[in-house]
């Protein structure tokens, strides 16, 4: 096999009416990695994975998972992915057990087989117990489980998951995290989009952060935050009235100018050098009669890459609802 | 040990390689038995809808037989002999609304979005879910079988012809439930599917010959209660198992289920791929 990328998209365009959902959007993953697709409700994250999924076709524009066209070859991408979604898409009527087997069987795999990916599956997810209930009865993490289970009834080597923790408790989502980094370690493509910065962050070895249907930054989560402008520094002084002089004293160490928060006692801004810088700035705050309350350095976030991309906030209230 | 959750290449190979070793139309039967399948695991399981299926019917024959068996006249005399022909075709014309039901059910919940991301035939889930539909139609009417017998209802022909009934039945069961997939696929929520799907039944069952002979009906509602396709089903059905004339009846209900079939299959696959592409 060449280097040929897992996941391949190409100026994907779709519109719903007037509302244009993807406007060129262009995805690469190379085989064996992870893309986190970040963006804020109705940025295109659930069309782009439907498209690449098969859900639907792209008003224009070209994509290729496993090295086939999601169009044209759309039943050999079918056979090759696998797709969890937000909506956890399984049988409440059904068990769980019967769930990945019906999945299975949908797969085309022999049905004693089905019944043997099934005990493997719910073991491996911490099913076992649950696995002879109707899902009906199961908790919204067990739900997402069984949902990721399911697709991997034949271990399918492409992987789409479209925001696996929206909604669930933070005991579920580490527990989600972990299965998925499990997974990832086995050698699993995988294309997860999230709106949880923190996610991406934790899961992706790659972000492409997209907003309104275009992709506005890619690259790794540190890349994204150098974007920013390297380290930040924030000192607060112990009297108000210091704040003056020690805006004065850090001006030679920032890349901008001092940022003063008078409320907070606060002054602070971007800095070239990271850690190394501090003893310095220490030696010239003290020669400046500056009197130190608390000091740190710190990595932007990435909600601090988005603000900065976007001029917008990550979790927007007045979301509207994604178009999918 | 295995982890379980990714499996060796060959162990994939060997999991899928049945795939290749069938046709197109065997996936497709096969696809479709699956689904058949999981909605009818599904019955026993959701308690409000076998309640619906069953009870309903039975309560249909019990006041027919009970509340209006003497003030309506048939010739031959004996009312529950004439209405248990009625009373079955609606109960699967009834019954076929839960077909729109469990379609705009499943669309709600993204459990199509799973189906249609899967390498299976495209036709499956709307074949399976007519398929079984036609064995939870069979439940019903042969519960309402067993308390039409229990109140009366003597039905006197061949076995071909109970036969000949059975099958011109489960077609117009099979006809009718793909007009209610169509419906079931056009609405925007579960509530609507279930009551849009209802309400055109209505006039469609009691503007007929199922409950009142043709000469009862009003003048003016004749030529239509005449022909409609409820009409000839029940006239075909009643002359099957009763001492009725059977006439033309039984061609008309054919030639209507098929007419049905033949507009409302390629709509409602038209719809569903619609539906599910949104």
């Amino acid at each position: 096999m060449t280097t040929k990328p897992a996941v391949l998209a190409e100026g994907l365009h779709k519109s719903y009416g007037k509302t244009h959902a993807l406007r060129g959007l262009d995805l690469t993953v190379q085989a064996g990695t992870v893309l986190g697709v970040l963006g804020p409700n109705g940025a295109g994250k659930t069309t782009a994975v439907r498209i690449l999924a098969t859900l639907l076709t792209p008003d224009s524009g070209h994509a290729e998972v496993a090295g086939f066209d999601v169009v044209r070859q759309a039943n050999k991408v079918r056979a090759a992915i696998g797709l969890a979604g937000q909506y956890a898409a399984v049988d409440e009527y059904l068990t769980g057990f019967e769930n990945i087997e019906m999945v299975g069987r949908l797969y085309h795999v022999p049905r004693a087989a089905c019944r043997r990916r099934a005990d493997e599956l719910l073991a491996r997810f911490d099913l076992v117990e649950a696995g002879g209930r109707p899902v009906k009865t199961y908790s919204g993490g067990m739900r997402r489980r069984l949902d990721l289970a399911a697709s991997l009834v034949v271990s399918p080597p492409v992987l789409f998951l479209d925001e696996p923790t929206t909604g669930l408790d933070p005991r579920s989502r580490l527990s989600m995290w972990e299965i998925i980094s499990e997974l990832v370690r086995e050698g699993t493509t995988l294309l997860l989009t999230t709106q949880y910065l923190e996610e991406a962050d934790q899961l992706a070895d790659r972000i492409a952060v997209i907003d309104e249907g275009l992709v506005i930054a890619e690259g790794t989560a540190d890349e994204l935050k150098s974007r920013v402008g390297g380290d930040h520094l924030e000192i607060v002084v112990r009297k108000g009235g210091d704040l003056a002089a020690a805006a004065r004293a850090l001006r030679p160490h920032l890349c901008a100018e001092p940022d003063i928060v008078p409320e907070l006692r606060r002054v602070g801004g971007p800095v070239p050098g990271g850690a190394a810088l501090l003893p310095e700035v220490v030696r010239a705050l003290d020669a400046a009669g500056v009197p130190l309350e608390d000091l740190s350095v710190r990595r932007p976030s990435l909600d601090d890459v988005f603000l900065a991309l976007t001029g917008k906030k990550t979790s927007t209230d007045d979301v509207e609802k994604e178009a999918a | 040990m295995t982890t379980a959750s990714v499996i060796a290449p060959a162990e994939r190979a060997a999991l899928t390689a049945g795939a290749g070793r069938h046709g197109k139309l065997y996936w497709a039967l096969a696809d479709a038995w699956v689904l058949c399948w999981r909605n009818i695991v599904q019955l026993p399981r959701m308690p409000e809808l076998l309640v619906f299926s069953i009870i309903q019917p039975v309560m249909f024959v019990l006041l027919f037989r009970f509340v209006f068996g003497n003030a309506i006249q048939v010739p031959g005399g004996d009312y529950v002999n004439f209405l248990m022909a009625g009373i079955f075709v609606q109960t699967v014309a009834f019954g076929s609304v839960g077909t729109g039901i469990g379609l705009a059910e499943d669309l709600h919940k993204g459990i199509i979005d799973r189906f249609r991301s899967l390498p299976m035939a495209r036709s499956a889930v709307l074949v399976g879910r007519t398929l079984s539909d036609i064995i939870r139609n069979g439940i019903s009417v042969a519960a309402m079988l067993i308390v039409g017998l229990l109140v009366g209802f003597r039905p006197d022909n061949t076995w071909w012809a109970y036969l000949a009934a059975a099958g011109l039945l489960m077609l117009f069961s099979f006809a009718f439930s793909w007009i209610s997939a169509v419906i079931g696929l056009s609405v925007k929520t579960v509530e609507a599917a279930q009551s849009g799907g209802f309400i055109w039944l209505f006039p469609l069952t009691f503007c007929s010959t199922a409950f009142v002979p043709l000469d009862q009906l009003p003048s003016w509602m004749q030529g239509f209660a005449e022909y409609q396709p409820v009409s000839v089903t029940v006239t075909a059905v009643r002359g099957l198992t009763m001492d009725y004339p059977v006439g033309n009846s039984a061609w008309l209900s054919l030639a209507w289920s098929i007419g049905i079939l033949a507009v409302f299959v390629p709509f409602a696959v038209r719809r569903y791929r619609r539906a599910a592409a949104l």
